[in-house]
C-alpha cells in the first residue's frame, strides 16, 4: 500500500487507529527528561492562547528569563483560538498524561470542566500559595479550586468592556473622533447601530463592525449581568439557552446587526479576522481589557495612533479573563508553581496591563496607581486605567457550567452562519437552541 | 526462519493495524467518553449515527468533493500522461517537475490557497471581479468551498497520477501502434482505441487510490478552515474523516466517532467497488 500524508490515512480503519493510539498513548512532546532541578537550568513551558498578543508576557518573561538563569521560561502559544483547537488538545494531553506545558493557561469557559477534574493537577498550596489569596477578589480565588478543595489556578486577567474603533476611519466619516465625543455618539445599541449606517453611508469597504460573534458576546455578558450571571448553564449545570433571556437579546442584536449589513462577516480568532483588524475590514470591534492586545497584535504598528477606545453602549460586563494552572504531570512542579506565581503577581500583572491592555484580576495590581492611571500608547493614549481599572472592583463573575465551551461552539457557529448566509434568518434562533442542546448532551 | 524473515511486516501489521481496528470495533460498541468511563451500548452507536443529520452532511460532503476533484483529475492526468509520453527536449525534466505539487507540504499548499480563496482580498475573487462576478465567501457557500478544496486537492494529486498514467502508457508494446499507424488509425483513434483499453489495469489503481484519499479527505479542508475540523460554520465542507475527529477529540465521544470511523470504512469499500465496477467497463465494450 502506498504511503503518503494524505493517503496514509487511508482506511478508516487506519484513521481510527491513529484516533485510539492517540488517546492511548498521548501525543505532542513531552516536557524535558525529567533531570532533578539542581543539576543544571529547568525549563518552565507556558502554553499559551488567544490572538494577537494574547496573555502579554512577552516583556514579563524576557525580564524573567534575564534574572533566573536556573529557571528558564518558555512560552508556547498554541492558537489563537479556545474553544476549538486549544482546550480540545489539552484536555488530551491532560488525560493521556503526557503533553501539557508545565504551566497552561484555561480561559474562563474551560474553568468549569477544569475544577471537575482535580486530578489533573499539581496542588499550588503545596508550594505555598495559598498565600496568594488576598490577592484576589473572593470569585477570582474560588474559581481556581476543585471541587475537592486543591488549589489549582491562579488568575490572570478578567473581562471589563470598551468599545475599540478606527479614529482614521471615523475622521474620514464626518464623525467625530475624540473618545468622549464618540462615546456621547452612542448611550444605547440602537444609537450604535444608527451611527454605523451613517458610517457607511460615508466609507466604503469598510463595515461597522467586524462581525456577530465578537458584539454578541459583548452584549451576553452585560444581559448576564442582569440575568442572574449565567449563560448557557444554571448554576446546577442545566442548559438554559432557551430560557435565558440575556442569549435573547444578544441573539436579537447579532441578528439585527447582520440583517442591516454592518458587519464584515468575519469570524472572530480566525486568520481573516486577524487580517481584516490590519486592512481596515470594520471599524469597530468590542473590547474587553484583554481584547486590546488581540487587536494592537493582529493590526500590527502599522495601525499604532489609528485605533483608540471609547465606551460600550449599555454598561459593563465580564467577558473573558484566565487563570494559570500547574498540570499534574508537571515534571517540575515547584519551579512551575513559582513561574505562575511570578505571572500572576501584582507587578507582573500590572505591566502586562501598561504594556498590553489585559485588565489584572489582581487587586493590588487594580488599586496601584500606576495602572489605574495608565494610558495605552498603542490606542492613541487612551486612559486605559480610568476605562477599565476603576471598574474592575464592580465586575461580577459569570458561571459557565462544565460544558460550556462545546455550547459556545455551536452557539456562534449558528451566530456566524447566520451572518454569513449559510443559516437563514429565521430559523437560527431554532438551530442555535436545537445545536446547543446537541453540543451539551 | 523462514517466518522470522517475514515476521517484521506482520508484527507492525498487528500493532498498527490489526489490534487499533479490533480496539475501534470494540469501542464503537461502548459509550465511552472522557467523563464517564465505558459503558456497553450495542449498535447503539451506529443507530444514532445513521439518523445524526451532521453525519449524513458530512457524507454528503465527502461524495461531493470527491465526483467534484477526482473527475476533473482523472481526464487532465490522463491528458497529462499522453502529452508527457512523446519525445520531447528536458523530457526527465518535465516528467518530474509534475510531482513537484505532491513534495509540497500540505500546509504550504493550504497556506496559498486559502489567501487565493480568501472572500475580500483573494486572487480568486479579483479576477472573477474582472467578469462582474461578485465576490464570493469561498468558506461560507457549500459549493464554492467544495471546489475550492477539489482544486487544491487536484493541484497536489494530477501529477502523481499522470506518472503512474504514464508508467502504465509506456508498458504498452509500442507494435500495437505501428500496426494501428499501418491500418491508417489516427492518432486520436489509438488513443480510445489502444492506450485506453491497454490502461485499464492502471486505471483501476489509480481509481482505487484515489477513491481511498478522497473518501479520507482530512487535510485541506481543515486547513481551508483556520484548522478547525468544523468545516465551515454550519459544517459546509465538513468530511467523513473531519466528523470522526470532531466527535472524539473535539467532543470526546469516542465510541462515537469510533463508530464512524467504521461506517467510513464501510463508505469506501462501497465507493471502491462502484469504481471498480465502472471502470472496468471503460473500453472494454468489444
Amino acid at each position: 500500500m502506498m504511503i503518503s500524508k494524505r493517503r496514509g490515512l487511508a482506511a478508516a480503519s487506519a484513521l481510527a487507529a491513529v484516533v485510539l493510539a492517540v488517546t492511548s498513548c498521548g501525543s505532542g512532546g513531552g516536557t524535558d527528561s525529567g533531570a532533578p532541578a539542581s543539576s543544571g537550568p529547568v525549563t518552565i513551558r507556558v502554553q499559551t492562547f488567544g490572538g494577537g498578543a494574547n496573555f502579554g508576557y512577552k516583556n514579563a518573561i524576557a525580564k524573567w528569563n534575564a534574572e533566573h538563569k536556573d529557571i528558564q521560561i518558555k512560552e508556547e502559544h498554541l492558537t489563537d483560538q479556545f474553544e476549538q483547537q486549544y482546550w480540545p488538545q489539552m484536555i488530551q494531553w491532560l488525560t493521556s498524561g503526557t503533553g501539557a506545558g508545565d504551566v497552561v493557561g484555561i480561559d474562563e469557559g474551560g474553568m468549569g470542566l477544569a475544577k471537575a477534574h482535580p486530578e489533573w493537577w499539581a496542588d499550588l498550596k503545596e508550594h505555598g500559595l495559598e498565600s496568594r489569596k488576598a490577592d484576589y477578589p473572593a470569585w477570582k480565588w474560588e474559581n481556581g479550586i476543585t471541587a475537592d478543595g486543591k488549589l489549582f489556578g491562579l488568575g490572570t486577567d478578567i473581562g471589563g468592556m470598551s468599545l475599540c474603533y478606527r479614529k482614521d476611519l471615523f475622521e474620514q466619516a464626518g464623525l467625530p473622533a475624540d473618545r468622549d465625543e464618540v462615546s456621547a455618539l452612542w448611550p444605547t445599541w440602537d444609537d450604535f447601530m444608527k451611527v454605523g449606517q451613517e458610517f457607511q453611508s460615508k466609507v466604503k469597504d469598510t463595515k461597522w463592525a467586524d462581525g456577530t460573534n465578537t458584539l454578541y458576546q459583548v452584549l451576553l455578558y452585560q444581559e448576564a449581568a442582569k440575568n442572574g450571571n449565567v449563560t448557557y448553564f444554571d448554576q446546577q449545570n442545566n442548559l438554559i439557552v432557551d430560557k435565558n433571556p440575556a442569549v435573547r437579546t444578544a441573539f436579537d442584536f447579532a441578528q439585527k446587526m447582520s440583517q442591516q449589513g454592518l458587519t464584515a462577516k468575519l469570524r472572530n480568532f480566525s486568520d481573516e479576522w486577524a487580517a481584516g483588524t490590519q486592512r481596515g475590514a470594520f471599524a469597530t470591534v468590542g473590547c474587553p481589557s484583554w481584547m486590546l492586545g488581540t487587536v494592537s497584535g493582529n493590526a500590527g504598528d502599522d495601525g499604532k495612533g489609528k485605533w483608540d477606545v471609547a465606551s460600550v453602549p449599555g454598561g459593563g460586563g465580564n467577558w473573558g479573563g484566565s487563570w494559570l494552572a500547574v498540570p499534574a504531570q508537571s515534571k517540575h512542579p515547584k519551579e512551575a508553581a513559582m513561574v505562575a506565581d511570578y505571572l500572576t503577581q501584582a507587578q507582573t500583572q500590572a505591566s502586562v496591563f501598561a504594556d498590553f491592555g489585559n485588565m489584572p484580576s489582581n487587586t493590588k495590581a487594580q488599586q496601584d496607581p500606576a495602572v489605574q492611571g495608565a494610558k495605552n500608547e498603542y490606542f492613541s493614549d487612551a486612559p486605559i486605567g480610568e476605562i477599565f481599572a476603576k471598574s474592575a472592583a464592580e465586575l461580577q463573575p459569570v458561571y459557565l457550567g462544565v460544558n460550556h465551551t462545546q455550547v459556545k461552539n455551536a452557539v456562534e457557529s449558528v451566530i456566524q452562519g447566520m451572518d454569513d448566509g449559510s443559516v437563514p434568518y429565521d430559523q437560527a434562533w431554532q438551530q442555535l437552541v436545537d445545536d446547543a442542546a446537541k453540543a451539551a448532551d | 526462519m523462514p517466518y522470522a524473515l517475514v515476521s517484521p511486516y506482520f508484527l507492525l501489521f498487528a500493532a498498527f493495524g490489526l489490534f487499533p481496528l479490533a480496539f475501534t470495533l470494540y469501542y464503537s460498541l461502548h459509550d465511552y467518553d472522557l467523563a464517564g468511563g465505558s459503558e456497553w451500548t450495542g449498535l447503539g452507536n451506529y443507530a444514532s449515527l445513521l439518523t445524526d443529520e451532521d453525519f449524513w452532511n458530512a457524507v454528503v460532503n465527502t461524495i461531493g468533493m470527491f465526483v467534484i476533484a477526482t473527475v476533473p483529475q482523472m481526464l487532465l492526468a490522463l491528458f497529462l500522461a499522453n502529452a508527457l509520453n512523446k519525445r520531447f527536449r528536458l523530457r526527465l525534466a518535465i516528467r518530474m517537475s509534475v510531482l513537484l505539487p505532491l513534495v509540497t507540504s500540505v500546509v504550504a499548499v493550504a497556506v496559498v490557497f486559502t489567501q487565493l480563496y480568501a472572500r475580500d482580498w483573494g486572487l480568486v475573487n479579483y479576477i472573477l471581479g474582472w467578469f462582474g462576478v461578485d465576490n464570493t465567501n469561498w468558506r461560507a457557500e457549500r459549493i464554492p468551498s467544495w471546489i475550492a478544496i477539489a482544486t487544491m486537492v487536484d493541484w497536489r494529486w494530477t501529477g502523481y497520477n499522470a506518472i503512474i498514467f504514464l508508467a502504465g502508457m509506456q508498458t504498452i508494446p509500442r507494435d500495437l501502434y505501428e500496426a494501428a499507424a499501418i491500418d491508417g488509425a489516427s492518432r486520436r483513434r489509438q488513443f480510445w482505441q489502444i492506450t485506453l483499453p491497454m490502461l485499464r489495469p492502471t486505471m483501476i489503481f489509480v481509481v482505487l487510490n484515489s477513491t481511498i484519499g478522497g473518501l479520507t479527505l482530512f487535510s485541506e479542508p481543515t486547513t481551508f478552515y483556520n484548522g478547525n475540523v468544523d468545516g465551515g460554520s454550519q459544517g459546509q465542507f465538513q468530511t467523513v474523516a473531519m466528523f470522526i475527529v470532531k466527535q472524539g477529540f473535539r467532543e470526546f465521544d469516542y465510541g462515537y466517532a469510533a463508530a464512524a470511523a467504521w461506517l467510513l470504512f464501510l463508505l469506501i469499500l462501497i465507493g471502491a467497488l462502484v469504481n471498480f465496477l465502472v471502470v472496468r467497463r471503460i473500453g472494454g465494450t468489444k
